[in-house]
Formats: structure tokens, C-alpha cells, sequence
């Protein structure tokens, strides 16, 4: 399988479409209950969030979390119990021409097994509304010329997902909603598709990767909306979630004046300080415990406590989507325990501040 | 829109193997069943599973052995009709099915329409190869072929498209029964046994009899007008139109039921 080149396409921005869409995927108070009574499952409640076109959009959550059952909502797949999901303005079904305003790949496995690659998309060019032909080009695009007139049944999970992107590629659409398409990708393939995306983006393009790992796209999106248990925990641009992610130190002496006078010297950023008699304690924030520790000793400032926390993206993802009772609430707290007293508000209940 | 739709369900139908692996069975199958009916018929026409003396004129013996496909090949355009929709959900193409097209009630006309058209396939190769197969053996051993006659061509022709009602029903049944492996057993088991016995125990009495004349087998018979168990006195038929009217009628009545149940629900 060769490997094209990330950026594929000769075609005009998202803009310059004849349907007209603003490209902004909105998700508005969206709740889902399957089945009713004691045995309910609330997969989704009142989750509210936006995507933006000209970004890659991180939609995250462990297993379970909502995050399929929210697409199969956008899609029309799904009758939403109450709120609405709709993009640019409009519900799925509303869309005059929906493959040429969203593509979406839901699962890797969706394809005949008895089907060729190509027939796979002729089957749905028809209705997407382009000629056969273009079959042919959106294999071009995801690399897969080679092996068109094989049958989907030899494929392997890599070469379906490029399949399955192919296959949303079809209208040339504005939006695009992609359920885990690094599942079953090799490290090259994951490099594939985040040049893939990262191109698609730039176009102007509106593209909604989700994924169970932050650490699986971290490299690749722009913006991250996190769900756990149905509902929304955070939603920023990844430089601020990055932000939440900073490694802290927690520091407490008997000699507060000296360890003012350290922590003024040093410039350190304090994420909060408290006071307990005579003991001082400092949250200090992008310091390590060792530099901590040495600069106290080379001051001689007696210290009670020196302990670091190093706090990784993965880790911050971790604790955000921790159940209830494994850590401190999550939905509105950073991580467990911590106390930062600056740390920016990130947190966009209604996505509206990205 | 619905012509696209027409076009996306027929090339799901002829992209994978299992159309022509069935006509090609229908085809050889037809055509061993008419070359040995059309030799058995014409040797022996006077006794009858009840017993009863029925005197059969040679055309209508001709008859049932060029429409043998209505009354012993349906299963296959039914089976092909029966799988479109169970071939969907087993391989989740479903869901890129109706994210090209989000009306479900489009998706459905286009499949019956499409298997429509692939019933009509199944109906012309199915009734050929009975009337090729039954002609050539009735004219070896110098029996009237009745190929001269209207009436022999209209059977044929009331042949085809009785079968091509058999995919449509079958389309209609798939909606309802969208396990494969469910929709393939209820289809094997009434039209093998279910249906053939109950119109032989049906026929025993004259309400049953009646009665018997709208079991869909019946009807599909009656459309082509020749019947192999009408032919043999076990059962009366409707007439070619009110067979053709009870045919449509199933297609509709489980279409509807499919439409309000299978496509209404999530599609998770």
C-alpha cells in the first residue's frame, strides 16, 4: 500500500461550495436514554458543545462514554431523547445533499465483505451524487489505487479505515466526523492520517476525529471536547488543556519569610499559597521538586514538605474522565486534589469560548 | 433522489457474488424439474394425489411445466429479495446506507424497487430455461409443444413477473426480518414445507380450499395461471389478477410493518 502524499486535494477551500454551510457542527442540550425504567441507560445527558471548521476537533472520552452514540445523533442514525445536534444549522435529515455537507465514517467495518474497494464507493456514489469516476480519485487520495478491484474481505483494519475515509470523502464535504479512524492503524498509518487531517483542516475544513486516547491524537487536533458518563468534562483548545496539564510542587516551611523571599527570588509561579501559624505552604506551578529542593537548600530555607507533581496530558485526560468516587468530581474540577488558584478557565460549558 | 437510490440498491445487489451463484442454481434447477415433469406429465395425467379423476387438456399439462419455476423456483427470487435487507445490518452497511440517504422510506422503495428489477431477472432466466428445457424434452419424445399459441406465451410472460412479486415480497419480508440467518430459515421452512402442506390439508375441505388460494404460493401460481397443484386437482386458484392483487398485498402489508419497525428504530 504506498503512501500518498497529506495533502490531497486540487479542489477549492470549503468555502467556495454551492451548499451552503457555515461548517459548525452544534450540539445543543443532546440527552439520549435507551430503553426506559430501572434498566435505562443514560448514554448521553444534556451535552452541549460546538466545532469549528478550519480545525481538527479532538472528541474524546473513554470507552462508553457517549462519543458514538453523539455522532450517530449529528447523523440522524439516532432519535436524540431531547436537545438537538445539528450542523450548520440544520439537522441531518434536513441536509439537501448530506454527503456533500458531512462525511462521516462511524466504523471500520462497515463494507461487504464480498464487495471490491471500488464497488464498495460505486455503490454510493449515485446517491452522493458524483460520477463513478470519483470513486477512483478518493482511492487515489487515501492510497488505496492498488488494491480496488480486491475484495474488502482481505483487507486488513488499516486498509479499512483508509476505505472508510475514502468513502467519506466522496461529496468533497465541509464537515467531516470521524469515529476512532486511528483504530487498527500502524505507527506509519497513524502518521498518515494525522498529515491527512492536518491537511484537511487547513482547507477550511470542519474535522471531528474521536478517540479513546488523547495521547492517539494529541499530535493532531487543535481543539479537544471530552465526555465521560454521557456528559461533557471539558472543552478548549489543547494549548489550555495543555495548561491544566502543568507540573506543580507542593513546598511547606516553618520559615514563611524565607520561603517568600525564595519563591520572589526564584520568579516560581504560584498556583496558591496558605498560611498555618508559623507554616508557610506554596503550589508552585512549571517547577520541579529537584529545583525546588536545591534552590531551599543553597538559600537555607528549612523545608517541612517538598513534593512534586508531574501531571502528563494522558494523565490530566485520566483524572477528567475518572468515575465519580475514584478521584474528586471531575466535571468541574482539574485534577484531583490540586488547588489551582490561577489556572486559567477553560472550561466552555457551552463550547462557546473557543 | 430516488433514481440515484434505484441505482445505489441495484449495484449493491450485483456487486457481490450471491445474485448469479442463485440464478445460476434457479437456472439448472428449472431446467432438471421441467425436463422431468414435461416427460412424467405427459405419460401419466389421470390420477391425482386425492385420487379424484382429473382429465388434464395437454396445453395446461404444457402449461405447468413452462411456469414449474412459479411453482417450485420462487424461493430464489423470494431469498434474494429476502437478503437485501439482513445483508445491511449484518455488514453495518446500514449506517453508510442511510448517511447517503437519511429518508428510510426512500431506501426502502429503492430496494424493493431494485430487487424489483433483479426479480425480473430472476423470473425471465428461471421461466427460460423451464420453457427451453420443458419445449426441447417434449419435442424429443413428439409431444405438442404449444409454443404456436397465445395463451402459452401469455403463462410465460405472467410467469416472469409473478416471480419478480416473489423479490419484491421477499424485499418486504427482509424489512420485517432483518436476521439473516432468521429471515433464511422462515423463508426455507414455509415455502418448503409450511406452505405445501398447508395447502394440501387446506385442500381437503372446500372453505380450506378457499382459503388456501391466498397463501402467497397460491397466488404466485395463480398470476402465471398454470400450477402444478392445480394441475393435479389439489387446490383452485384465483384468477391471474386477484393473484397478482394478493401478491402486492403482502408486499405492502410487510413493507408497512418493516417501515414502522426496522426502519424506525436507532441504528446503533
Amino acid at each position: 500500500m504506498s503512501q500518498a502524499p497529506p495533502t490531497t486535494h486540487d479542489r477549492p477551500p470549503a468555502g467556495g461550495r454551492a451548499d451552503a454551510t457555515d461548517g459548525v457542527v452544534r450540539v445543543e442540550h443532546l440527552t439520549k436514554t435507551f430503553g426506559a425504567g430501572a434498566g435505562a441507560v443514560h448514554a448521553v445527558e444534556d451535552l452541549s458543545f460546538e466545532v469549528r471548521p478550519g480545525r481538527v476537533t479532538g472528541f474524546l472520552g473513554p470507552n462508553g462514554a457517549g462519543k458514538t452514540t453523539t455522532l450517530r445523533m449529528l447523523l440522524g442514525l439516532v432519535a436524540p431523547t431531547s436537545g438537538t445536534a445539528t450542523v450548520g444549522g440544520l439537522r441531518y435529515d434536513q441536509l439537501e445533499r448530506p454527503a456533500h455537507v458531512v462525511g462521516a465514517a462511524l466504523e471500520a467495518a462497515s463494507f461487504h465483505p464480498g464487495r471490491t474497494a471500488r464497488d464498495h464507493l460505486r455503490v454510493y456514489a449515485p446517491q452522493v451524487g458524483v460520477p463513478d469516476s470519483r470513486a477512483d480519485e478518493v482511492l487515489a487520495l487515501v492510497g488505496l489505487s492498488e488494491v480496488a478491484k480486491r475484495r474488502v474481505g482481505g483487507f486488513s483494519l488499516g486498509m479499512r479505515q483508509r476505505l472508510a475515509l475514502a468513502t467519506t470523502l466522496l461529496g468533497d464535504p465541509p464537515v467531516l466526523l470521524l469515529d476512532e479512524p486511528a483504530n487498527g492503524l500502524d505507527p506509519e498509518g497513524i502518521a498518515w492520517l494525522r498529515g491527512f487531517l492536518r491537511a484537511l483542516a487547513r482547507e477550511g475544513r470542519t474535522v471531528l476525529v474521536s478517540s479513546h486516547v488523547l495521547s492517539e491524537v494529541e499530535q493532531t487536533v487543535d481543539d479537544v471536547v471530552i465526555i465521560a458518563r454521557g456528559r461533557l468534562v471539558h472543552a478548549s483548545s489543547l494549548p489550555d488543556l495543555a495548561r491544566l496539564a502543568r507540573s506543580r510542587v507542593s513546598v511547606v516551611s516553618p520559615d514563611g519569610t524565607a520561603l517568600d523571599a525564595l519563591v520572589a527570588a526564584q520568579g516560581w509561579t504560584v498556583g496558591s499559597t496558605s498560611r498555618d501559624g508559623d507554616a508557610t505552604a506554596y503550589e508552585l506551578l512549571d517547577v520541579a521538586a529537584p529545583q525546588v529542593g536545591a534552590a531551599a537548600f543553597a538559600g537555607r530555607v528549612e523545608l517541612h514538605r517538598l513534593t512534586g507533581h508531574d501531571v502528563g496530558l494522558e494523565d490530566l485526560f485520566l483524572q477528567l474522565t475518572a468515575a465519580p468516587g475514584d478521584a474528586s468530581p471531575a466535571q468541574d474540577a482539574p485534577p484531583a486534589g490540586a488547588s489551582y488558584g490561577d489556572a486559567p478557565t477553560t472550561h466552555a460549558p457551552q463550547g462557546g469560548e473557543r | 433522489m430516488m433514481r440515484a437510490a434505484l441505482v445505489a440498491e441495484y449495484r449493491k445487489l450485483v456487486t457481490t457474488r450471491l445474485w448469479w451463484i442463485l440464478l445460476a442454481v434457479m437456472a439448472a434447477y428449472m431446467a432438471l424439474i421441467a425436463a422431468g415433469l414435461g416427460w412424467s406429465l405427459s405419460q401419466d395425467t389421470t390420477t391425482t394425489g386425492t385420487g379424484d379423476e382429473v382429465v388434464l387438456t395437454p396445453d395446461a399439462v404444457v402449461r405447468s411445466v413452462y411456469t414449474v419455476a412459479v411453482s417450485l423456483g420462487y424461493v430464489f427470487p423470494l431469498l434474494v429479495g429476502a437478503l437485501a435487507f439482513s445483508a445491511e445490518f449484518r455488514h453495518k452497511t446500514i449506517t453508510p446506507t442511510l448517511l447517503a440517504e437519511p429518508s428510510r422510506t426512500r431506501v426502502l422503495l429503492a430496494k424493493l424497487g431494485a430487487n424489483g428489477v433483479v426479480g425480473l431477472l430472476f423470473g425471465a432466466v428461471g421461466t427460460a430455461a423451464a420453457v427451453l428445457v420443458g419445449a426441447g424434452v417434449l419435442a424429443a419424445i413428439g409431444e405438442e409443444t404449444f409454443l404456436d399459441s397465445a395463451s402459452t406465451w401469455r403463462s410465460i410472460g405472467l410467469s416472469v413477473l409473478a416471480l419478480a412479486l416473489w423479490a419484491l415480497l421477499g424485499t418486504a419480508l427482509g424489512s420485517v426480518l432483518t436476521n439473516q440467518v432468521a429471515v433464511i430459515v422462515v423463508v426455507l421452512a414455509f415455502t418448503q414445507f409450511v406452505e405445501p402442506i398447508a395447502r394440501v390439508v387446506l385442500g381437503l375441505t372446500s372453505w380450506g380450499s378457499r382459503v388456501a388460494a391466498f397463501l402467497p404460493g397460491a397466488a404466485g401460481e395463480a398470476v402465471s395461471g398454470g400450477s402444478l397443484y392445480s394441475a393435479t386437482g389439489m387446490t383452485s386458484l384465483l384468477s391471474w389478477w386477484q393473484g397478482l392483487l394478493v401478491l402486492l398485498a403482502y408486499v405492502v402489508v410487510l413493507s408497512a410493518i418493516g417501515r414502522i419497525t426496522t426502519l424506525r428504530r436507532d441504528i446503533t
